[in-house]
């Protein structure tokens, strides 16, 4: 399976669902379990929260993107937005460390990322928004298609 | 999200119902601490079965609901959560503080 989709959509909570459900059933065209399905929403839920509250602050004028790829068994994913960035990249990554501890935060949202896909980098800088791109293989690839 | 509060004497069970993430983490929130208001409820339990995806968001509400009800010298019981739950709330060590009951 090749296939390759963008989309783009406003910093606006609700589309934290949205995005979920859109790169799951993108990426269920290479057959992912149960398991491996609700991984990749995590970390797509994970990475659109970051850009709403982090990199736009909770207004709504921004702009997140999401583009994502599949080729043979592999995931690609890349989510960034256009926000203010982030200062110090090994701080953000760090478990339980939030720049927000007022408002209920875990702080776990990279480590929820790392831990539930394969690979995970960041690339950011302050002023220059962020970008996360992550990957993930699948165990199997079953082909459900018709043979016909 | 739908939140459904029973109480039963000192304790109060909590069923949370639909998604929870950062978009409705503030309602959650919110509703939690409403029935977490009269300080004569002690423990609470959160009965996850009906919960279909939650994110770190949630861990968040769960560990400030947590601190909340261990101030008050009361326990804090996660019932039920679905495969995908328990292993978020597995790897962020939830379960160092909060007992699960149910699978």
């Amino acid at each position: 399976m090749d296939n390759e989709m963008v989309i783009r959509f406003k910093s606006v909570s609700q589309n934290e669902g949205f995005a979920r459900v859109v790169v799951g059933a993108f990426a269920a065209q290479i057959n992912p379990t149960l398991e491996e399905l609700s991984d990749i929403k995590m970390a797509v839920s994970e990475a659109v929260t970051n850009s709403i509250i982090h990199g736009y602050g909770n207004a709504p004028g921004g702009v997140v993107e999401i583009r994502a790829r599949l080729s043979g068994k592999d995931l690609y994913l890349e989510i960034s937005d256009e926000g203010k960035g982030i200062a110090d990249i090994a701080k953000a990554r760090e478990p339980f460390y939030t720049s927000c501890p007022e408002m209920d935060r875990s702080g776990m949202g990279f480590t929820v990322m790392e831990t539930f896909m394969d690979t995970m980098e960041v690339q950011s800088g302050l002023g220059q928004g962020t970008t996360v791109r992550m990957t993930k293989r699948v165990a199997a690839e079953q082909s459900l298609d018709a043979q016909c | 999200m739908q939140l459904l509060g029973t109480r039963q004497g000192g304790a109060m069970l909590v069923r949370l119902i639909g998604e929870l993430d950062h978009h409705s983490a503030v309602k959650t929130r919110e509703e939690l601490d409403a029935y977490l208001r009269d300080e004569s409820v002690k423990n609470l339990t959160l009965d996850l079965s009906s919960l279909t995806f939650m994110d770190s968001s949630g861990i968040g509400v769960i560990i400030g609901r947590y601190k909340l009800i261990n101030g008050r010298g009361g326990t804090l019981t996660i019932q039920k959560p679905a495969p995908n739950v328990d292993k978020l709330l597995r790897m962020s060590g939830v379960y160092g503080i909060v007992r699960k009951v149910g699978s």
